[in-house]
């Protein structure tokens, strides 16, 4: 094909959008409702990938000193940590940050249990070298004397984690199923669009067109209603997912989980709803010619 | 040229479009198709631009053997011929200009040399102020006189024309008769099919009647039936 015959293509496209306009808003209109369904489902499977992997991730052993320690036996703890195998850093957190904390995540009205009411302990905050060392680490941490407990996030991240995992399979189902039927919504409107406009492709024939000719103003047709249909679920995703973005970094300060940033989110998201509007629009186009393109 | 050697076309056991038709058409004559409904004059013009495929036979269309044709070749096989239609077959949602340039883009003719070809085109068929029209905005004269200049517009050396008085009245048919004689006159083959006895017997040209799917009459200056030969 030639740089002309494609530029007419182009304009043949965009010229057959516009006069085509009720059918042309339907099959928008539907690629709109699927592409917001698959960007909404993305922005929760991809925020649960990374809250399962950061629980994964999680190298953290928070080692509780028994209450009444003295500074030396104190420590001494950290001299017992520093000789186990796979500890990368130690930190000190005093019952008092370990409130601070506490408040910083549940509200104000923890500060109540402020002073000599503090129920916490103090904590050392342990960095394993790898995710694989954090359960040993915590093994020997709690033989240490003077130490009330090592936590690794313990059962509730097992928990955490096999619900994060099982959220995570049945998202991927879910996405798979939901393209699907994005597929199928997307190609059926753009076939009703095409049967419509069955007279016209004979008459091409007729006139003596190639099916190349003929197929490619539709393909990008195709593509053209795709990437309409990409605009108002892309702009929805964008403001929504900021809203949440910012409602839930609050509630989740301190825990050691966040969400995934907009901007990483939203480059991936809008790129990937552009790709499959156009990619099913246009291959949806292609394929529905074909039954009408047999001499 | 176009040449029909024993040409059967069977629709199914009952059924057959074409009975050994055989018959050879010079380049730059004019024939009328004639015969009664369903006899097989659709048949025969269908077969001519490959939209029916011959059970057996032969059929030459210049130099297209279309027994050998492959599907893929079909389009250009199309572009030596010009097709007109009864319901015109113009494209609804382009203009009068883009449905005859629609022809010649699809050859990749350049742009200046479609725009001056289809100016020409418009002067010739009277329809120079209806260019940016729609073809749902025009009447039925002036909708066949679009699909003329569209069928003309690649300089074709055969015109096929189905029934292209069918739906006008007896002076918009004259118009269309003019246009054809016009074409006909700078050598191009024209293929008519036709119901219409007044335009057959006051155009004289060769006329082939067809009936049972076989050419039972081929006379050249004849008129629409031989009834009144016979009386």
């Amino acid at each position: 094909m030639n740089k002309q015959t494609f530029k007419r293509h182009l304009v043949d496209s965009l010229t057959s959008l516009r006069r085509n306009t009720w059918m042309s808003v339907a099959a928008v209109g539907a690629v709109t409702v699927t592409l917001l369904l698959v960007g909404f489902l993305l922005s929760v499977l991809m925020n649960v990938n990374k809250v399962a992997s950061d629980i994964e991730n999680n190298v953290q052993v928070r080692v509780i000193i028994d209450r009444g320690t003295k500074e030396k036996g104190i420590k001494q703890i950290k001299k017992s940590l520093e000789k186990i195998d796979g500890v990368e850093s130690i930190k000190f957190s005093s019952r008092k940050q370990e409130l601070h904390n506490v408040v910083g995540v549940y509200g104000s009205e923890f500060k109540l249990i402020s002073g000599d009411q503090n129920p916490l302990y103090d904590v050392y905050v342990v960095d394993a070298k790898n995710p694989d060392k954090t359960i040993e680490v915590a093994k020997k941490a709690k033989k240490i004397k003077n130490v009330y407990d090592a936590k690794y996030g313990g059962t509730s991240a097992k928990k955490l984690f096999k619900l994060a995992s099982s959220i995570q399979h049945w998202g991927i189902f879910i996405s798979v199923l939901l393209l699907f039927v994005a597929v199928f919504l997307i190609e059926n409107t753009i076939k009703i669009t095409i049967m419509s406009r069955q007279n016209e492709i004979e008459i091409m024939r007729l006139v003596g067109a190639t099916n190349s000719y003929i197929r490619w103003p539709f393909i990008l047709e195709g593509a053209w209603t795709g990437l309409l249909g990409t605009i108002i679920p892309i702009f929805l995703t964008d403001f929504g997912y900021n809203i949440v973005y910012r409602v839930m970094s609050n509630s989740l300060k301190g825990s050691g989980y966040q969400l995934v940033a907009p901007h990483v989110l939203l480059f991936q998201i809008d790129l990937l709803l552009i790709v499959i509007g156009i990619g099913i629009g246009a291959l949806g186009a292609g394929v529905s010619m074909r039954r009408f393109l047999k001499i | 040229m176009i040449e029909f050697k024993n040409v059967v076309k069977r629709y199914s056991d009952d059924v057959c479009g074409a009975n050994q038709l055989t018959v050879k058409i010079e380049q730059g004559e004019f024939v009328y198709i004639v015969g009664q409904s369903g006899a097989g004059k659709s048949t025969f013009i269908e077969l001519m631009y490959r939209e029916e495929k011959a059970t057996s036979g032969h059929i030459k269309i210049n130099n297209y053997v279309l027994e050998n044709i492959a599907d893929k070749d079909v389009p250009y096989l199309r572009r030596e011929l010009g097709i007109i239609f009864q319901d015109y077959k113009l494209l609804p949602r382009l203009t009068v200009f883009e449905n005859i340039a629609y022809a010649m883009y699809v050859i990749e003719t350049e742009p200046e040399e479609v725009e001056k070809r289809v100016t020409e085109l418009l002067d010739m068929v009277g329809l120079a102020d209806k260019r940016d029209n729609f073809p749902d905005e025009l009447s039925g004269g002036e909708q066949q006189r679009v699909s003329i200049a569209r069928a003309i517009a690649n300089k074709p050396k055969i015109v096929i024309a189905d029934e292209p008085t069918g739906n006008l009245d007896p002076a918009t048919s004259d118009d269309i008769m003019n246009i054809l004689e016009e074409i006909n006159a700078e050598g191009t083959t024209i293929v008519m099919a036709t119901h219409n006895n007044q335009i057959v017997d006051e155009y004289k040209h060769r006329v082939l009647e067809i009936a049972g799917g076989k050419i039972v009459r081929d006379e050249e200056g004849g008129i629409y039936t031989n009834e009144q030969a016979d009386l």
